[in-house]
């Protein structure tokens, strides 16, 4: 199934509303998904027989930075039986003057994988994942202030009181 | 309430939190995994990791794409060549110049990766070994070692961290004598896994350890997203050298293993062990298929660069790709994120296999002895730099 196919599928199970476009110009086509559809759309895809997406391969919080304030986070899906790849993206704006996290849809009931991935980007990127059953930091330590991938994150110059050189 | 708070607040009066790692020899490297036990059972694992987290996101947002290189081959440091084999195909595809490096260059990436292969499961399956109880099988994975670490050394100037493999060609051209030398090798070494087979493979004490123990079932391993051996020794054919045909691979013939249950069952430790064992043979075999091209029609002529076809900058249009390769320890992913305007990726995501198959542990270990719980970290051959990057 190509990914025009998947497209029209998607848009007959859940209406013309939860694919927001489509971008094609790069080497690798991704459907802009509805973020509150995500997880929905997600368990179809696994679940279908024509689909059979099975293995989400990777899950990558973005910042946008500070001209777009929007963060999205990209999911590529792979299909092991009939060897097709996906890429679904979500995007949301931030609105910077209430200080609030973006947040997204947890996945990690549809893929297991997704579960620390998005973890990573909650840790890395601070992305807040509703739903998800765990979500703590994962690569940096419990006490860390900020959300080092962001664009706009400042260097950390002390942490716990010790001196970072670098 | 995360899960983690709830399992630490319900935990029963004759339980008992221990700490395993980040020091313990056997979680092979800075893993540090909180067990709840009840005696000698495990009743639940909770992997802590980090502490070997160098940034390597944050680095290649800073650095142009042929910088960060070294970096990645700072990833999985026991396979360094299929790291930078995977970055350098990322950025060669989406500059487009993926179609027009010489049949020589792939030849000689792909005869480098799969010598580090043999080297990384060579450091699997003896360090395996060693967390069983048997010593001797790891002296002599470490000795056949040398000899790649020596031929690598030689060809790229450094023995774990090569930076050999370049965006668009490679740093230099194998040294005189290299094909010979690794002929030698090759039959050196096939004997010595017949030997490590009896000594290992075959071995009862060995097999009573493994065998039936940790058994992962096929839909567990793909929902958690574990590839590479782990995925293949669950009994699904699985490999990105055939599922994508990058680089040389469609002109090589090799055998994709996987795990049959022959001593327990399906997806157990030892069908793990022994898919990374074949592998070891079909990686030979694919030497000598590189050996023969590279020194009949892709011999070596003076007027042959490597270099000749490495972009002066790069720039790649603005887009988003991902690429995947197949790893010794699986599915490596780079995410690129480009502007098109700047040599400097927007946003670069790495996808390490060891992340994604070290995130199974808790799902294949509840319920097991402390000592099993040792053979499935075992098997399961995470490297921390991978884990944390």
């Amino acid at each position: 199934m190509n990914f025009n196919d998947v497209k029209v599928l998607i848009e007959e199970r859940f209406g013309p509303d939860a694919i927001l476009g489509t971008e094609e110009t790069g080497l690798q086509p991704a459907l802009l998904v509805q973020p509150d559809r995500i997880a929905g759309i997600c368990t179809e895809l696994r679940d279908n027989p024509a689909t059979y997406f099975d293995f989400l391969a990777c899950l990558t919080g973005v910042d946008h930075g500070a001209d777009e304030r929007a963060f999205s986070v990209v999911y590529h899906l792979s299909s092991i039986p009939y060897n097709t790849q996906l890429v679904l993206k979500v995007k949301k704006q931030v609105n910077e003057t209430s200080g609030e996290m973006p947040f997204f849809d947890t996945v990690s009931p549809v893929w297991k994988t997704a579960e620390w991935h998005e973890r990573e980007a909650f840790d890395l990127l601070g992305i807040y994942f509703t739903g998800h059953p765990d979500l703590r930091r994962i690569l940096l330590p419990d006490d860390w202030e900020g959300h080092p991938l962001r664009k706009d994150y400042e260097t950390a110059e002390y942490y716990n009181g010790i001196k970072i050189d670098f | 309430m995360t899960r983690y708070e709830a399992l630490l607040s319900n935990i029963e009066p004759q339980e008992m939190i221990l700490n395993m790692g980040p020091q313990h020899p056997s979680t092979h490297g800075v893993l540090r995994l909180e067990l709840i036990t009840d005696g000698e059972i495990v009743k639940e694992v909770i992997p802590h990791i980090g502490y070997l987290h160098r940034c390597f996101e944050k680095h290649a947002e800073n650095l142009t794409f042929q910088q960060t290189i070294p970096f990645t081959d700072r990833m999985d440091y026991l396979a360094s060549m299929n790291n930078s084999h995977a970055w350098a195909m990322g950025v060669e595809r989406m500059l487009g110049i993926d179609k027009e490096i010489p049949r020589r260059v792939e030849y000689i990436r792909v005869l480098v990766c799969e010598l580090n292969r043999i080297a990384s499961h060579l450091i699997a399956v003896g360090t395996y070994g060693i967390d069983i109880g048997a010593f001797t099988p790891f002296l002599w994975c470490f000795r056949d070692r040398e000899h790649i670490m020596g031929m690598l050394e030689w060809a790229s100037g450094a023995r774990m961290l090569y930076n050999y493999i370049w965006v668009g060609g490679l740093f230099y051209d194998l040294p005189v004598g290299f094909e010979e030398r690794c002929r030698e090798f090759v039959d050196y070494f096939k004997p010595k896994m017949v030997e490590l087979n009896q000594l290992l493979t075959d071995n009862q004490i060995f097999i009573s350890r493994t065998a039936n123990v940790g058994v992962l079932p096929a839909d567990v391993a793909i929902n958690y997203g574990c590839s590479g051996p782990m995925l293949r020794g669950s009994g699904i054919k699985w490999d990105l050298r055939r599922a994508d045909e990058y680089s040389a691979y469609p002109e090589l013939e090799f055998d994709i293993p996987v795990g049959k249950g022959l001593m327990g069952t399906v997806g157990d430790c030892w069908d793990r062990y022994k898919v990374r064992i074949d592998e070891i043979e079909q990686s030979v075999f694919v030497i000598e298929q590189c050996l023969e091209r590279l020194q009949k029609e892709l011999k070596r002529t003076p007027d042959f660069d490597p270099r000749g076809k490495l972009p002066r900058k790069i720039v790649p249009k603005a887009q988003d790709f991902y690429v995947r390769a197949e790893n010794p320890k699986g599915e490596l992913g780079f995410y690129f994120v480009c502007d098109g305007r700047t040599e400097i990726p927007k946003r670069v995501k790495a996808r390490g296999p060891s992340f994604n198959n070290l995130s199974v542990i808790s799902e294949i270990s509840r319920g097991v002895l402390i000592a099993d719980l040792v053979a499935i970290i075992g098997s399961i051959d995470i490297v921390l730099g991978e884990v944390d990057r």
